[in-house]
């Protein structure tokens, strides 16, 4: 089994704020992060699978390349995370949540013959979140 | 399994050498690093929690209050300091390793004490050549 990383870098816009809750609410669960802001979000993307013999690849990173293209940067980059998406309409965009979104579109939708490992989310240079899976196959 | 991590820094003092050593056996134990006027670094510290996201806050724990226990137990405790001039280090020379534990056992109870989430691990980082990490692995 070997695991393989790839990692994107996206631009986005976002604020915690709940639809169902007027503005001074919001204000007042979520402080200066209710009001609209941006992150340059990095998702690295680690997958796992066995090594085909032939080619020497686990996978090969163009499909990675690919769906990473399709599912997160087709729908995250350079859009807002509230207005463009229907993910946070129950729960703010904090880190967890949104790195637990990626997690769910991610988990189906890689190549044939590899499961993900784990995905980490930066928003900033000093704040991340890993979202691990369980041991297991492939 | 999710994590948060978040990284702070310190601008720190230390004198690798321990108190009931000779000079010349501290010398041979920690070479240039036992230089009796002591030496500095800016010291990185990954503090990584992990546990169930509070549905409430979309978080592990608030980071607004995990910024405020490093900030008090951590920052203002450690940095622009001597560490060996702190109880922790009375009796453990303030290697990496000793304030990545020390560092670890700070923030255990109050991490735990702040909601649903508990201290995973601490990762010091010294230099750019050098980290140390207490606590589980991921």
């Amino acid at each position: 089994l070997v695991r393989v990383t790839r990692a994107i870098e996206f631009s986005t816009s976002l604020r915690y704020a709940l639809p169902g809750l007027s503005e001074a609410e919001n204000r007042a669960r979520f402080g200066e992060r209710s009001r609209q802001h941006g992150h340059n979000y990095r998702l690295e993307v680690t997958v796992r699978g066995p090594l085909d013999p032939m080619t020497g690849m686990v996978v090969d990173l163009k499909d990675i390349e690919a769906v990473l293209d399709r599912e997160v940067m087709a729908r995250f980059d350079h859009r807002d995370l509230n207005a463009d998406t229907a993910y946070f309409e129950k729960a703010p965009p904090t880190p967890e949540n949104f790195a637990r979104v990626i997690r769910e579109i991610l988990v189906d939708a890689l190549p044939a013959g590899v499961a993900l490992d784990r995905i980490r989310l930066q928003s900033d240079a000093d704040t991340w979140v890993d979202v691990i899976e369980p041991a297991g196959t492939p | 399994v999710i994590e948060l991590t978040r990284r702070y820094r310190f601008p720190a003092a230390h004198v690798l050498a321990h108190p009931r050593l000779s000079d010349a056996e501290n010398r041979r134990i920690y070479g240039k690093c036992a230089h009796p006027a002591g030496h500095g670094h800016d010291y990185g510290v990954e503090v990584t929690v992990r546990g169930e996201v509070d549905p409430e806050t979309g978080s592990l724990i608030p980071h607004a209050v995990l910024d405020d226990l490093v900030a008090t137990r951590v920052v203002a405790r450690f940095g622009h300091r001597l560490l060996n001039a702190d109880p922790l280090f009375a009796e453990d020379v303030p290697t990496a390793e000793n304030i990545a534990r020390a560092i670890y056992r700070e923030l255990e109870a109050p991490v735990a004490a702040a909601g649903s989430a508990s201290l995973a691990r601490v990762r010091v980082t010294e230099t750019r050549k050098n980290s140390f990490v207490y606590g589980e692995t991921s």
